[in-house]
């Protein structure tokens, strides 16, 4: 009969909780409606920064699920200093990230050594064909406005040369 | 029928029959799964339940059986055909069987059988055909293992619900569901008839035992090991889709009022108010209005002991099978019998 000041109790969260939320309003939100703001570090979508990509492929290859394509072909750049030979750089043709296949673990953004990758909290991005979350670099560029400013470093940490 | 002036064929009283046989059974189905399933659940889990279709998502079953008459009537491969597609009509039907009994007022019956009780509980076994037939019919090993814990837990709380009725028998003196109703309105406490003599009073215990029982009968949380939808996917309802799965959902919930309306004729004074209250002393005369007043007193009622089976369902926990038999078998079923024990003694004393 021990079991009886349980039941009782468990009748008592579901009628008080039952009570708060018609008197008090329930702790969820009607979504399409009203949108609650994510944190500023939620993992919504992964924001690429063209320009410091230099396409070493270590994400696309550090990626679970292989849904990072990138493709890039090499091109020379003007030389840094007078009378050098021209650089080689590389170029991408293609960096597109499937979202459909994407498990948001955020390697990606981790691994990359040049800073190319960004988490953005943005997450309204459901389509209603399933080939259209593949997002091309052009769309994740554009991500790139979404990227909340990197928060101040705590005092007396050690700054990044 | 005797109370209304015109005289209704035989053909024309049976059709009324029907059609206040389905709003008798749909009507509370619908309120039952609205008001507790997707409100009295959500609230009790601090959110908002349905609210796009219809004001205040009122409209969200009908949605809901849109959906499901849409969808495609799968039967497996292996499956019985005959058998699987008659299963669930048999759970449904035995639920508008046992509407047939419940008096909604002094002439507002379906029928008025002197073993209505009897009849009753009788019936409602019919629906563990019905639920082993899917289960077996399925081919299917969790709808198998689904209908068979339903017929063993069917069958062991038909007992304890049984024995709790009889002591309300013993008390009233009649099976007739009718005169339960009359003898509780027309009885009184210690010479006070203010309230009636409601055998929840005097049968606390046998309705705490039929409320468990029902609670298992339906196969409700924490007793319903047969859905049991993380460990056997739903049991016997496994296989079924659409149109069928919805008799069968209809069928659940159709039981749930139809049940709760049996228990507050059994406990809670039936269609009646005390008729002390309007000097009236039998059933004969007995205000016509009580026809119209009566069916909302039963429904209100119905509401008060289908929001407690909810309430406990919707706030424990599973119980495990053994747990169940042993609860059944060894607190339950005693219980009900001392209940019948102590009540026949104060018949024959009192």
């Amino acid at each position: 009969m021990a079991i009886v000041p349980g039941l009782v109790k468990g009748l008592g969260v579901t009628l008080s909780t039952l009570v708060r939320t018609v008197t008090k309003g329930s702790n969820t939100v009607q979504y399409p409606h009203e949108k609650e703001a994510p944190p500023v570090r939620a993992r919504g979508v992964i924001a690429l920064h063209q320009d410091n990509c230099t396409s070493c492929m270590l994400c696309s290859r550090s990626c679970p699920d292989w849904c990072i394509y990138i493709e890039a072909h090499k091109e020379l750049a003007p030389p840094r200093r007078e009378g050098g030979k021209p650089r080689q750089v590389n170029k991408l043709d293609r960096f597109d990230i499937d979202y459909a296949l994407c498990m948001y673990c955020g390697i990606c953004v981790e691994v990359c050594p040049f800073d190319a990758l960004f988490w953005s909290p943005e997450y309204e991005y459901s389509e209603p064909r399933i080939s259209d979350l593949l997002h091309d670099k052009t769309k994740l560029s554009e991500w790139m406005e979404t990227v909340p400013e990197a928060p101040a470093l705590e005092a007396g940490a050690e700054k990044k040369k | 029928m005797s109370a209304l002036a015109i005289e209704i064929p035989y053909w024309g009283q049976s059709l009324l029959r029907v059609l206040g046989g389905l709003v008798a059974v749909l009507l509370p189905a619908g309120t039952i799964v609205y008001v507790f399933l997707f409100k009295m659940m959500s609230f009790m889990q601090s959110r908002l339940g349905p609210m796009e279709a219809g004001p205040y998502g009122s409209l969200q079953l009908v949605a809901e059986v849109g959906k499901w008459l849409q969808k495609e009537d799968i039967v497996p491969t292996n499956a019985d055909r005959r058998i699987f597609r008659m299963a669930p009509i048999v759970v449904l039907v035995s639920t508008f069987l046992l509407v047939a009994v419940v008096p909604f007022g002094p002439d507002a019956w379906f029928t008025d059988f002197e073993t209505g009780i009897f009849y009753a509980l009788a019936v409602s076994s019919v629906s563990v055909l019905g639920i082993l037939m899917a289960g077996w019919a399925s081919a299917n090993k969790y709808s198998l293992l689904g209908g068979l814990r339903a017929a063993g837990q069917l069958i062991a709380y038909e007992l304890p619900m049984v024995l709790a009725v009889v002591g309300v028998v013993i008390q009233a003196g009649t099976m007739n569901l009718q005169q339960i109703v009359v003898a509780q309105n027309s009885g009184s406490i210690f010479g006070f008839d203010g309230l009636g003599n409601p055998y929840v009073l005097t049968q606390f215990v046998g309705f705490l035992v039929f409320m468990v029982a029902m609670q298992a009968e339906l196969s409700q949380a924490p007793f319903d090991m047969p859905i049991a939808e993380s460990e056997l996917v739903s049991g016997y309802m496994t296989e079924y889709s659409g149109f069928r799965f919805l008799i069968f959902f209809i069928g659940e919930f159709a039981t749930a009022g139809v049940f709760a309306m049996i228990a507050s004729t059994l406990f809670l004074g039936g269609w009646g108010l005390p008729f002390a209250w309007f000097g009236w002393d039998s059933v004969d005369s007995v205000a016509n209005w009580m026809n119209v007043a009566g069916p909302v007193i039963v429904v209100t009622k119905m509401m008060a002991v289908t929001f407690l089976v909810m309430w406990v369902r919707f706030s424990s926990p599973r119980l495990r099978e053994d747990q169940l038999q042993r609860f059944a078998w060894k607190v339950l079923i005693p219980l009900s019998l001392a209940n019948i024990m102590v009540t026949a003694v104060f018949k024959v004393v009192a």
